[in-house]
């Protein structure tokens, strides 16, 4: 049993274990901070800086940050949750997302993240860049469009070499998701499962097979993103 | 091909770890890393694909297609361009018969733009083929470009040395040392090996208090007391390294290329104290690929120091083993951060890490590593032959010792400087010969920009605090679309990606100076502006994204009027432009595009 550590989260007070990542204490006490990128116990890429808190005065990622004894957090203050608000805009700005038309609707973090944030019109202007879809896999498309760059599928989809079948090319504003085409080729139909489950997006999608779940029965479709967490706590 | 890839690959012992240096030498030999080089290394390593490429596409030096048999690279720093570059594009240009990002057709010549290479003092500055070429007119264009036709090698289409080292013949460069004025620490007098054997008649912990009683703080701007971090590192256990961060990118600076040219014993030297200090065997000297030119010698001085035993096994009879690799970079301002710089050398893209853990604690090959700057370990080494309270004497009570500067820009002797800390930026510009100055721009875009009214402000940690570049802008400068606009375009270009905001925001931050720039902006995109660079600064990993909307910030506040001049005073403005928008459409149909006109 590893060693207990006191904190407090917008003034209460929680119980975590020392060296837990603070998204994770939060989450078992019914804190929702909300993630695009982390996924638990996989380690952390603190890319997409939605889940950014206050440590004692500090703006940091909950989710490379390990929870220390007697730390204040800072988390549902306006200003974070328009912090949070911007990066969501910022996402929708930055790639081109059609929810509409999206086998994800409804099942998408990001999609998720803009309802629960009341989203309405991105302050931010579109950037309309244009991006590729990668057909070439039996199993999967790639649509770049989508992807918002969460490596959740770099850090987590490999062989049992532990070779990549998905990596980041170029770096900046020419960032983008790429697929090794040998290794895809060869993609099992439960890695393509995985690959679709774990991106929080619809930029990793399964072919041949699509809404087996109706529009209206999905995760986040009567319920807001967090509530499952949130739930605990009541 | 495929013989000479498995040998490069052979040579740095088949492991994904050195990727840099193999992808380096294959782009060095085939002038490019193709697909099928990429197919190659992967199978040969054992890793996917997609894992060679993610590092390959992050460097600016890696290409796909090959570059030309000679290869241009032009800096386009402010600098560059304060000093002519647009001529000198120009008239490459007009010679070549091809725009900048493209290879001539029968492959004699690419040209390709590149971020600044460290020669701000002697502009505009382009790399051929890893070789510098300073100071580039017109005239100096036509000359290359016919000796490029006529087949001359590089090295042989110059004949007059920079002073000192630059005219050694390991060197042979025509870059100049414009060393201005000397201190009493890093570019004063050294001896070679005084420091280091004096080291070593001290224990460990001894030398690390020496350095933390000197109050020396990092160089390379962030400040961090050097004798702190020595001393975390010290307390870790295992194998541990050292490295030297000699990545330097942020423009305007380029002390460090003075350092590493006259005083490459000494950061040697100094790496070696450290590596005693902590109880490290091995260091890394991280080089960036713009100052390649100094490879062989940079390796040479290595030889000789083994030969005096300064480095290697049992040095000076004292019982402790030490020795020293350079690790090339390939083209990445963000290699600069530390982390970054460890995953670079590890052969990984530069993507700074997630902290904690700290350096000191996880870092190269994840060991405890101390990384410190070019100019820390040259001042490491005086401190500890002087002592620390010798150190202490000169500077200001928070920021001791001496600081180099690179002061470039309108200035009548640009060059490098070491001042004591404390100076005024009024002094400054006198020593340099500035007159009629618009601003300075402190700590180069990542620091600030300063107007006159500041100008008795000082050089110091407590006050202004730099790595050391000062780029001086003149009054007949057009501030925003000169200085700021290119600033942004430098973070654009150099930021990883990896966090949302500072990949979006530096490329939004951009087209909202451009569109003030091209006079479409109204008052609001001021505050949006501001507003959007405070949640860049905020959220983002490094510092890269944490400084990144200095470059609006700091002149939308100090330099105010001159945004108001170009803005105007509307509620609203449309972005979309409906005459571009159906451009294209028009075309395809035959008609001229002249909807609501």
């Amino acid at each position: 049993m590893s060693e207990k550590v006191k904190f407090t989260i917008d003034g209460k007070e929680y119980e975590g274990a020392k060296g837990q990542l603070l998204v994770d204490a939060a989450a078992e006490n019914g804190v929702y901070i909300p993630v695009l990128c982390h996924w638990k116990d996989v380690i952390p890429a603190g890319s997409c800086r939605i889940c950014t808190v206050k440590v004692n005065g500090r703006f940091v990622a909950a989710c490379t940050t390990p929870v220390e004894d007697a730390c204040v957090v800072e988390n549902n203050t306006p200003e974070l949750q328009d912090i949070r608000k911007a990066i969501v805009e910022m996402l929708f700005v930055e790639g081109n997302h059609f929810c509409p038309a999206c086998e994800k609707s409804g099942d998408c973090d990001l999609q998720a993240l803009g309802y629960r944030y009341q989203m309405m019109v991105p302050r931010f202007p579109y950037a309309f860049e244009r991006r590729e879809l990668d057909a070439t896999s039996p199993k999967i498309f790639l649509e770049k469009n989508r992807c918002i760059f969460c490596k959740r599928c770099v850090r987590m989809i490999k062989n049992d070499k532990g070779q990549s079948y998905f990596a980041f090319k170029g770096r900046g504003k020419h960032l983008e998701i790429s697929m090794d085409k040998k290794l895809a080729a060869t993609m099992s139909d439960e890695l393509a499962e995985k690959a679709m489950k774990v991106c929080p997006v619809g930029a990793i999608l399964r072919k041949e097979v699509g809404f087996s779940t109706p529009i209206g029965q999905r995760k986040y479709d009567n319920v807001p993103i967090g509530s499952d967490i949130e739930k605990l706590h009541k | 091909m495929k013989e000479k890839i498995i040998s490069i690959i052979e040579s740095y012992g088949r492991t994904s770890g050195r990727l840099m240096d193999i992808l380096l030498s294959v782009q060095a030999e085939f002038r490019c890393v193709s697909e099928e080089a990429v197919s190659l290394i992967a199978s040969e390593l054992g890793v996917s694909e997609a894992d060679v490429n993610q590092t390959k596409t992050f460097y600016h030096f890696f290409t796909t297609k090959p570059v030309g048999k000679y290869a241009v690279y032009m800096n386009n720093s402010v600098t560059s361009v304060m000093k002519g570059m647009y001529d000198v594009v120009d008239e490459f240009e007009k010679q070549a018969g091809i725009k900048f990002g493209q290879t001539t057709p029968d492959g004699l010549l690419s040209l390709n733009y590149t971020a600044c290479i460290g020669m701000s003092d002697q502009e505009p500055a382009a790399l051929i083929n890893n070789v510098v070429f300073t100071e580039l007119t017109r005239d100096k264009v036509r000359k290359i470009y016919s000796d490029m036709r006529d087949g001359k090698p590089v090295e042989a289409m110059f004949n007059e040395f920079g002073d000192g080292n630059n005219a050694n013949q390991l060197v042979k460069t025509m870059v100049k040392n414009n060393i201005r004025r000397r201190g009493n620490v890093t570019l004063g007098e050294y001896e070679v090996g005084k420091g280091l054997t004096k080291a070593l008649s001290m224990s460990s912990q001894e030398v690390i208090d020496e350095i933390k009683n000197s109050n020396l703080r990092g160089r390379g701007g962030a400040g961090f007391p050097t004798g702190l971090k020595w001393q975390f590192c010290s307390k870790e256990t295992g194998d541990k390294y050292v490295m030297c961060n000699a990545d330097e990118g942020e423009p305007g600076t380029f002390k460090d290329r003075v350092l590493l040219t006259e005083r490459a014993h000494m950061i040697f030297e100094g790496m070696a104290v450290a590596g005693y200090a902590i109880g490290a065997k091995e260091g890394v000297l991280y080089l960036r690929h713009e100052y390649k030119y100094l490879k062989a010698f940079m390796e040479s001085v290595l030889a000789e120091l083994r030969n005096k035993n300064i480095l290697g096994n049992n040095i000076l009879g004292k019982g402790f083993n030490f020795d020293i690799r350079v690790q090339f970079g390939a083209g990445a301002y963000v290699c600069g951060e530390e982390s970054a710089l460890i995953e670079s050398s590890e052969g990984k893209r530069g993507e700074p890490r997630n902290r904690p853990p700290f350096p000191v604690q996880r870092g190269y090959n994840a060991k405890p590593t101390v990384i410190n700057n070019v100019e820390t370990f040259c001042s490491v080494v005086k401190i500890i032959e002087n002592g620390s309270a010798w150190y202490r004497g000169m500077g200001t009570e928070e920021s001791a010792g001496t600081k180099l500067l690179s002061i470039s820009g309108d200035c009548k002797m640009p060059g490098v400087y070491e001042i004591e800390w404390g100076m005024t930026i009024a002094d400054m510009l006198q020593m340099v010969g500035a007159e009629d100055v618009q601003a300075v721009q402190v700590a180069g875009p990542s620091g600030i920009c300063l107007p006159p009214s500041q100008f008795n402000r000082k050089i110091a940690i407590e006050d202004l605090p730099t790595g050391g570049s000062m780029i001086v802008i003149g009054a007949n400068r057009d501030l925003i679309k000169d200085v700021v606009l290119n600033f942004m375009e430098f973070f654009e270009d150099e930021s990883c990606g990896s966090c949302v905001t500072c990949r979006s925001f530096n490329m939004i931050l951009r087209k909202q100076v451009k569109k003030v720039v091209d006079g479409r902006g109204i008052k609001s995109d001021l505050d949006n502006m501001l507003a959007w660079g405070e949640i860049m600064r905020k959220t983002s990993r490094c510092g890269l994204g944490q400084t990144a909307s200095n470059p609006v910030s700091t002149t939308i506040k100090n330099f105010l009027d001159l945004y108001n001049a170009r803005v105007k005073d509307a509620e609203y403005q449309s972005d979309f432009d409906m005459h571009k928008a159906i451009e294209e459409s028009c075309e395809v149909v035959g008609r001229p595009a002249n909807i609501h006109e």
